[in-house]
C-alpha cells in the first residue's frame, strides 16, 4: 500500500469519481488485486500448478418462494478442498455472505477465489458507503463478472475460479441466482443451479427434487440432499463428516438479510439425510414422499 | 515588476484562521455524544441526500460542518484509505486514530501550502468494546486533532450548544436520553438565545442522526430515521 511520505491522504484519495474499490485498487494498489499477486509467477505457470494448489469443490444454490410469505435463496457449499488425489482440507468454507443481500460460493482455485471473494465484498461494501445507495443486484453480478475476466490470464494456466452469485433482488422481490464462466460470461439461473466438480450430481438431484412453492427449509434440505449426492459420486466433494461433527455451510437470503444456518439446525437436517438414506440409498424418494405426505422433513 | 508587500507569517496564518472559522461558522452544528451503548451523532440537516454524518469502516463513523464539497471530499478518501488499509491488512487494523493522524496531516498541508484552507471541522469517532474504549476525535481546519471525552460540537453556535452538553451530558446515559439531550443542545443555538424562552423545537423530519451501536457485529454503522428516530427520541428513560 503506498502512502505519501507527509503522512497525508496521497492525491488519488482525494480525486472525485470512481465508487468502484477495484477500479481505485489498480490504479493506486495494482500489487493488491488477486491476479496480480501472481504476476512474478512464470508464464506459462509450471505444468501441474492448478493440480498442485488447492481446489474447491461443490456448490449449490436454490432458490424459494413459498411458505411463510417471502422468497428468497439458498446457497450451500461442501467442505473440502483437493490438491490432486489429496484432501488439502476438511472444513474450508466456500460460501459467503457478500453483503446484506447476497451471497457467493466459490469454486476452482480456493486460494484466488477467497482473495477475489474478499475484494467482492470490499467492493459492494465501498460502493454502499460512497454512494450511500445500495448497487442494483444486476449491478453486484457485473462487478463480478469484471473480477473474473481480471483473472483469465491464470484462468488459462490452469487456475481458475468460478463462483456462484446469488441472493435477493430486493427490486424484483424474489432470489435470483447467477453463475459465471471463467471469461466473465455471466448467466442467470432459474430456480437453482450448482457449480463445481461434483455438480453435475447435485444438479441431478435439485432437478428432481426441487418443486415449487418450496419454503427456506425445505430448500436447506434440498440443498443438503444435493450435495449429499454430489459427494456420493464425487471422489473431490465432501460429505458431510459425522465424526467430526462438520456440517455443510448453508446460507439462507431473504428480505431480511442473510442468515447463516446455525450447527444444531444443520446437524438436526443432516442426521436426519443420513437417517433416512439408511437401507434406501438413493435417499431421494423418502424425501419425495414426505412432501406428498405433506409432512415436512 | 513591483515589489510584493511583506506579509508576517503570522498575519497570514491568522488570516487564513479567520476566513476558514467565519465559513464554518456559518452551517449547522453537528453534536456527537457517547451513550451507554455506543455514540450518536446528530446534526440539524432537512436534506435526506447530502449527508453531515457517514460511516467509514466498521467501527468508525465521520461527522463534518462547512462546506460539503471540501468535507466530501475528505469522506471519500477516508472511506477510500479505510478500505484499502483493511483490505491489505484486516478489518480490525483500521482505527480511528489512524484515520485522524491521515487527515490532521491533509488538513494541516492545506492550511499552510493552499492560498484557500479548507472551511471543514470534521470528528472522527470509534466505538470500542466498553464505554471507555471509545473515541472521539475532533479535526480543525488547521490540521490540529483533539482527543475529545464524551460529546463535542462544532459548526454554527458551537460554543452554545458544546455549554449545554457540558452542563447535562454524563457518562452512561441511555440512546433515548442522548438523543432527547442531542436534540436540545441543538436547539439552544444563538438565534433561540437570542429569541429568549428556552431551546427551539425540532422535529424528526429535520434531523439526521446516526449511531455507532456497540451491540452490533461488524458493521455497527446505522442511520435512524422515520418511525425508528422518533420512538428512539420518545423511548422512557432507562427503557
Amino acid at each position: 500500500m503506498t502512502s505519501d511520505p507527509s503522512g497525508r491522504l496521497p492525491a488519488a484519495y482525494l480525486v472525485p469519481g470512481s465508487s468502484s474499490f477495484s477500479e481505485f485498487v489498480r490504479e493506486h494498489a495494482p500489487d493488491l488485486l488477486p491476479a496480480r499477486r501472481l504476476a512474478g509467477a512464470p508464464a506459462p505457470a509450471p505444468a501441474g500448478a492448478g493440480e498442485r494448489a488447492p481446489h474447491g469443490t461443490t456448490i449449490v444454490a436454490a432458490t424459494f418462494d413459498g411458505g411463510d410469505g417471502g422468497g428468497g435463496v439458498v446457497m450451500a457449499g461442501d467442505r473440502r478442498a483437493t490438491a490432486g488425489n489429496l484432501i488439502a482440507q476438511r472444513d474450508i468454507e466456500k460460501v459467503f455472505q457478500a453483503d446484506e443481500h447476497s451471497c457467493v460460493g466459490i469454486a476452482g482455485t480456493a486460494g484466488l477465489a477467497i482473495e477475489m471473494v474478499r475484494l467482492f465484498q470490499v467492493e459492494l461494501e465501498h460502493y454502499e458507503k460512497i454512494e450511500g445507495a445500495l448497487l442494483s443486484f444486476e449491478g453486484k453480478a457485473n462487478r463480478l463478472s469484471t473480477m473474473i475476466r481480471g483473472n483469465l490470464g491464470l484462468a488459462m494456466q490452469g487456475l481458475a475460479v468460478v463462483p456462484l452469485f446469488a441472493g435477493m433482488d430486493l427490486a424484483l422481490g424474489r432470489g435470483r441466482i447467477f453463475s459465471y464462466d471463467v471469461t466473465g460470461g455471466r448467466y442467470e439461473e432459474l430456480h437453482h443451479h450448482s457449480v463445481g466438480s461434483g455438480s453435475v450430481f447435485a444438479r441431478g438431484a435439485l432437478k428432481k427434487l426441487w418443486r415449487p412453492g418450496l419454503d427456506a427449509d425445505g430448500a436447506v434440505r434440498v440443498a443438503v440432499e444435493a450435495l449429499w449426492d454430489a459427494a456420493d459420486d464425487d471422489s473431490a466433494t465432501g460429505g458431510p463428516d459425522l465424526v467430526r461433527r462438520i456440517w455443510p455451510v448453508v446460507a439462507v437470503v431473504t428480505a431480511e438479510g442473510f442468515r447463516r444456518v446455525g450447527e444444531e439446525e444443520l446437524e438436526a437436517v443432516v442426521t436426519d439425510v443420513v437417517a433416512r438414506r439408511h437401507g434406501d440409498p438413493g435417499g431421494s424418494r423418502a424425501l419425495l414422499r414426505a412432501q406428498d405426505g405433506g409432512e415436512s422433513a | 515588476m513591483s515589489t510584493p508587500f511583506y506579509v508576517s507569517p503570522e498575519q497570514l496564518m491568522k488570516d487564513k484562521a479567520d476566513y476558514a472559522r467565519k465559513g464554518i461558522a456559518r452551517g449547522r452544528a453537528v453534536v456527537v455524544l457517547a451513550y451507554a451503548g455506543g455514540i450518536v451523532f446528530a446534526s440539524e440537516n432537512p436534506s435526506r441526500a447530502l449527508h453531515k454524518i457517514s460511516e467509514i469502516y466498521d467501527r468508525v463513523a465521520f461527522a463534518a460542518v462547512g462546506k460539503y464539497n471540501e468535507f466530501e471530499n475528505l469522506r471519500v478518501g477516508g472511506v477510500r484509505y479505510a478500505d484499502l488499509r483493511g483490505y491489505s491488512y484486516d478489518r480490525s487494523d483500521v482505527t480511528a486514530r489512524g484515520l485522524a493522524n491521515v487527515y490532521a496531516q491533509t488538513l494541516g498541508t492545506i492550511f499552510t501550502t493552499e492560498s484557500k484552507p479548507y472551511e471543514v471541522e470534521l470528528v472522527v469517532a470509534e466505538v470500542g468494546a466498553t464505554p471507555a474504549a471509545d473515541q472521539i476525535y475532533r479535526l480543525t481546519y488547521d490540521g490540529s486533532v483533539a482527543d475529545e471525552h464524551g460529546f463535542v460540537a462544532m459548526g454554527g453556535s458551537a460554543e452554545q450548544i458544546g455549554a449545554k452538553l457540558g452542563e447535562r451530558w454524563s457518562e452512561g446515559l441511555d440512546l433515548g436520553a442522548a438523543l432527547r439531550l442531542a436534540v436540545e443542545a441543538l436547539g439552544s443555538d444563538a438565534a433561540a438565545e437570542a429569541a429568549g424562552g428556552g431551546p427551539r423545537a425540532i422535529g424528526p423530519e429535520q434531523l439526521e442522526v446516526a449511531i455507532l451501536d456497540r451491540t452490533r457485529t461488524r458493521r455497527t454503522f446505522r442511520r435512524l430515521t422515520g418511525p425508528v428516530l422518533a420512538a428512539a427520541l420518545s423511548a422512557p428513560t432507562g427503557g
